[in-house]
């Protein structure tokens, strides 16, 4: 296997790949937002429960390659009790790892996904369910689609 | 058909690494490769005749005109069709299908019935659900059946919803998503007995194998180049020919009109009628090179070699542990779409690519289909000419080790 491939799927990935955090509708939601990837097949959706500006609780189901599931899973761990802002904030890091391969010292978790840069087809999986949570705090109903958004 | 060895040579594409790896190229219900006769065509066209067709009287537009008619009337041959005349060059299978789709819509009214099937391409679907909408018409689609859509269309549920009321039956002869090959033949017949139309999409078959539209018996067919050792952005809508002069023009412009005036025009008889503004003459060129190429392999030859190849993949994939295989078992063209449990398709074609396998996951352009066996995408090997039993052996390897890898084995 070779450096590009190991890089891309990390142990951490294959981990929430195989054992997903946070999964599962949440009862309690008060914000639900659904992506998918029109070219692939994946799909996320992502459950919300909001204590003011912050994310309480939060869940996520859907179904997809590796990397999209794995990336859904990591960012739920990420996000929790993070308020909008931060979220956004977290995801602008997130995009810059994915999409140059650099990843700050500060955010080694999310660090994970800097293999995916090489492989930019790969991209647009990795930052779906960030997409599906941007849109849930945005208080938008519409599906997140890889397709329309700049990733 | 000369041996495998003999006729890689001829493809240039196919010599090549990928990721250190020599290119074992399966997917070619994609596209195809292009042989060197084909790209030689291409380029003489282009170095020596180039010019526009049918209006120049200088030497240079008789050459050209000649070649793109003789392109007509080679393709003509290789399908079997009565008259050149017959033959419409278009941008590929989509083009030809939206084309007959606007054409036939427009007699349709409220209360007719539009035939499909589930296991149409998006190309032979969207068309036909757009022309619904605009004439009235119903929409309505045979069944695939079985979990795995091993049953093939409902024959059952075929005769219930061949009614009188069906005025158009659209449907594929081979399915790029399951393998599955309908029999064109019967089908086109049991339409044509209610008086239904029928439009054929070959778009995987006319380049696998012998291929004749008089038997068939389809009233219109399109394929594409691209899939069968030719160029990409040609294709044909075949039609009968009396179908054709009566099927109003999708695009109007040059080249398509008989009597031009400021008002009102008339339009002439097929095939120019339906071929608005300057084609794509070295793409008919190159086209008519691949039919050449094809006939030379021999066309049975081939049908039996990507059978063959398909077989060998079925049974040597039917031994991984989680595997679903989609399809019928017998009447199957060259190629295999199957899932496993736990590994996405994506995660699949990724480390496949890592040995220089080319193998395409996706929805293939089914999504309905896909949507209805509870898959989210498959993984897809497609065989052709070119392809070897060694090959097959690579891609079984090579997906064990994935399933390794994922600790799915
Ligand atoms: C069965 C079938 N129909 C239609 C098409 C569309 O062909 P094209 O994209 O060349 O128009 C394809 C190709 O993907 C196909 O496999």
């Amino acid at each position: 296997m070779s450096g590009d491939l190991t890089e891309l799927y990390q142990q951490v990935i294959l981990d929430h790949n195989k054992r997903p955090r946070n999964r599962g509708r949440l009862p309690t939601a008060t914000r639900v937002a659904h992506g998918d990837n029109p070219t692939c097949g994946d799909q996320c959706s992502v459950y919300v429960r909001l204590d003011g500006d912050r994310i309480a609780e939060i869940g996520f189901d859907g179904a997809g390659c590796a990397i999209s599931q794995a990336s859904a899973s990591l960012m739920t761990t990420q996000v929790k009790g993070k308020t909008a802002a931060e979220v956004r904030g977290l995801y602008d890091a997130f995009h810059h790892i994915v999409t140059t391969g650099e990843a700050p010292a500060e955010i080694s978790d999310l660090a994970a996904f800097a293999g995916v840069h090489a492989f930019p087809a790969r991209i647009k999986c990795a930052t779906l369910g960030w997409h599906a949570v941007l849109n849930a705090l945005n208080g938008d109903a519409v599906p997140a689609t890889t397709e329309t958004r700049a990733d | 058909m000369p041996s495998v060895q003999d006729l890689r040579r001829d493809f240039p594409a196919l010599h090549q690494q990928v990721n250190g790896r020599p290119l074992a190229y399966l997917d070619n219900a994609a596209t195809t490769q292009k042989p060197r006769a084909v790209i030689d065509a291409i380029v003489r066209f282009y170095e020596q005749d180039n010019s526009n067709v049918h209006r120049g009287l200088h030497a240079l537009s008789m050459r050209a005109t000649q070649a793109y008619e003789g392109a007509r009337e080679r393709v003509a041959r290789f399908i079997g069709a009565a008259d050149a005349a017959e033959v419409v060059f278009t941008r590929g299978t989509t083009e030809s299908i939206n084309l007959v789709a606007r054409g036939l819509g427009a007699t349709l009214k409220p209360g007719d019935v539009i035939l499909a099937t589930e296991m149409e391409h998006h190309s032979n679907l969207l068309p036909w659900q757009q022309a619904a909408r605009r004439s009235g018409a119903e929409l309505r689609l045979v069944p695939v059946t079985g979990a795995d859509a091993e049953g093939g269309l409902d024959a059952a549920a075929l005769d219930a919803l061949l009614t009188p009321a069906v005025k158009v039956f659209a449907f594929t002869h081979g399915s790029n998503t399951l393998g599955t090959v309908n029999p064109a033949a019967e089908l086109c017949a049991r339409a044509r007995a209610v008086g239904a139309v029928t439009v054929l999409d070959a778009a995987q078959t006319v380049g696998h194998g012998a291929f004749d539209v008089q038997r068939l018996g389809a009233d219109f067919t399109a394929f594409s180049g691209h899939k069968m050792c030719g160029p990409t952005g040609i294709g044909v809508l075949y039609g009968r020919r009396a179908l054709l002069d009566r099927l109003e023009p999708d695009e109007t412009g040059g080249g398509m009109v008989a009597q031009a005036g400021f008002t009102e025009s008339r339009w002439k008889s097929a095939p120019e009628r339906h071929e608005a503004g300057t084609p794509h003459v070295a793409g008919a060129i190159g086209l008519a090179a691949a039919c050449d190429y094809l006939e030379a392999a021999g066309r049975e030859a081939i049908a039996a070699h990507d059978a063959a190849l398909a077989r060998l993949a079925y049974d040597r994939l039917a031994e991984l542990p989680g595997i679903r295989l989609l399809g019928t078992r017998g009447a199957r063209g060259g190629l295999v779409s199957f899932a496993f449990a736990d590994v996405h398709a994506h995660d699949v074609v990724t480390l496949a690519d890592e040995d220089g396998i080319a193998l395409r996951g996706g929805h293939h352009c089914n999504q309905p289909l896909m949507r209805k066996l509870g898959l989210a995408s498959t993984t897809r090997a497609s065989f052709y000419l070119y392809n070897t039993e060694e090959e097959v052996e690579r891609m079984v390897a090579s997906l064990r080790r994935v399933l390794k890898f994922f600790g799915a084995a």
